[in-house]
């Protein structure tokens, strides 16, 4: 069955109609035709399609489009302002945080999420944070120096 | 574009209305975070035509930690249970087991109820349609032989690993169920009946790993409380493969209280192991005394005779076995030594 959603979606109100058996990632990428959210392994375990719902990292693969009634929802278009480039997507961009990039914009909603309730991170707490999300090129430690550059970033007043 | 099968989603929103829905639709299912229930569907394991999605019953959404007792609500996420600082403060290793969970995304989404009643695994059942087909399917499934034990007279050894029953069965932990027939309450260690016995049919009390959870047609676990007992030390490890995202190679749960010198009582649980969360039973008799050489030893007889790991992972049942034991002896040395 076909109901209409309506969420905020990248800090616009948007209503679709939307069927019950749709994902967030499917309607994120085919409805909305925002495809910075990536489909990985579908099934919950590369974190690939991490999008911010409430400010929290979700894993989109997983969740019914359905549930974000009424919800804000952030995805990687969210970050950058006007071509300038938002603390984490600059983090990985001077720290090399990011090589293939297919994993990128699932590390960086997760990374983001971490900076909007803890700014200041330590490095287990960056690792904890990302443990959910699985890149096969970088080794992580690139990934983990370009959040703790965002983290100095934000503290120079620019946002997550 | 349908990545899944169609399905109608309803949203009750009292715990009544979630009762009445699922009584009207027999094959529903109940939708928490998703995290195992959607990737099952997708991999057409099952096939529901309707969910339920409880996540906006705020009955089923409360949770309470005190000195006294602990109650969570099924549709509590897993995040919110290890945040929550009245379990971390008392209830420790239901704090710990929470956090241990998949990774960080992942416990934004699952739920209590979810894990408590997680669908058993096993490297031929968690597979895709086409995987399984060319392998005939399985006895969890539609097959007729289970390829873990292929001379098992149908008997599945499918493995439970939910992380929160074995944290919580330490505790004497209790679920409230609630169904056609009305609302009734379980001990926790009543619900999981996947005992698997190669020498006993399948029957409504002893099943195996597919007929795992004590639930009759129409009933689902609402909430899960216990009472905390004065003088418990408690907390949780497990193994994995990956520390991440990846489910345990064994997890296990220790309470113990320590008097002076002496081990006044001992709690072990496991999961990852068995078809069900094994509460290891004969640990009384290893107290009494000083954690000494003699009760590491019987630790480890009960370990080897109640741990049933089968080669149901990438990890041999073997191995899983020995890591049983020695996981759980590191944690009752650690939690005993340690300054309380």
């Amino acid at each position: 069955m076909a109901r209409l959603l309506s969420l905020t979606l990248n800090g616009r109100a948007r209503t679709d109609a939307v069927s019950d058996n749709v994902l967030l990632l499917d309607y994120l990428r085919e409805i909305v035709g925002l495809t910075g959210t990536k489909t990985g392994c579908d099934g919950g375990e590369c974190g690939a399609c991490t999008v911010l719902v409430d400010d929290r990292p979700l894993l989109s693969c997983l969740t019914l489009a359905a549930r974000a009634e009424g919800r804000r929802v952030d995805t990687i278009e969210s970050l950058a302002v006007d071509g300038r480039l938002s603390a984490v997507q600059r983090g990985f961009h001077e720290k090399l945080g990011s090589q293939c990039g297919y994993c990128t914009p699932g590390f960086i909603m997760a990374s983001a999420g971490l900076l909007r309730r803890n700014p200041r991170p330590s490095e287990d707490e960056i690792r904890e944070a990302l443990g959910s999300n699985i890149c096969r090129c970088t080794g992580y430690v690139k990934i983990i120096e370009a959040v703790q550059h965002a983290a100095k970033l934000c503290a120079d007043g620019l946002s997550p | 574009m349908d990545a899944l099968p169609p399905f109608d989603v309803v949203r009750p929103r009292s715990l009544d209305e979630v009762i009445v829905a699922r009584a009207a639709h027999g094959e529903s299912r109940l939708l928490g975070g998703g995290t195992d229930l959607v990737v099952n569907i997708r991999r057409g394991i099952v096939a529901p035509p309707v969910l339920i999605d409880i996540n906006g019953v705020p009955e089923l959404r409360t949770i309470k930690a005190d000195a006294s007792a602990i109650e969570i609500g099924a549709a509590v996420t897993l995040a919110e249970v290890a945040a929550h600082p009245g379990v971390a403060r008392h209830y420790l290793v239901v704090a710990e087991a929470a956090g241990h969970i998949a990774g960080p995304t992942h416990r934004n989404m699952g739920t209590v109820g979810g894990n408590l009643c997680l669908d058993t695994r096993c490297i031929y059942y968690n597979q895709s349609e086409w995987w399984r087909a060319a392998n005939r399917h399985c006895l969890k499934t539609t097959g007729t032989v289970c390829h873990v034990a292929p001379k098992s007279r149908s008997v599945c050894f499918a493995t439970f690993s939910g992380d929160l029953a074995p944290a919580l069965l330490v505790f004497d932990a209790e679920i409230d169920i609630a169904g056609p027939a009305g609302r009734r309450t379980l001990p926790l260690a009543d619900l999981y009946i996947g005992y698997a016995r190669q020498d006993e049919p399948v029957t409504q009390t002893r099943g195996d790993g597919k007929y795992f959870l004590a639930l009759r047609p129409g009933e689902f676990v609402t909430a899960v409380r216990a009472k905390n007992t004065p003088g418990l030390r408690s907390a949780y490890d497990k193994i994995r493969i990956r520390r991440s995202i990846e489910y345990p190679v064994t997890g296990v749960a220790v309470a113990l209280r320590r008097d002076g010198d002496t081990l006044a009582d001992l709690r072990v649980a496991f999961t990852g192991t068995n078809p069900r969360p094994v509460r290891l039973s004969g640990t009384a008799a290893l107290c009494g005394g000083p954690l000494d050489a003699r009760v590491l030893a019987g630790l480890d007889a009960l370990v080897r005779d109640q741990i049933m790991a089968m080669k149901t992972t990438f990890t041999p049942g073997h191995y899983r076995r020995r890591v049983a034991g020695v996981l759980a002896r590191r944690l009752v040395q650690r939690l005993f030594e340690v300054a309380y």
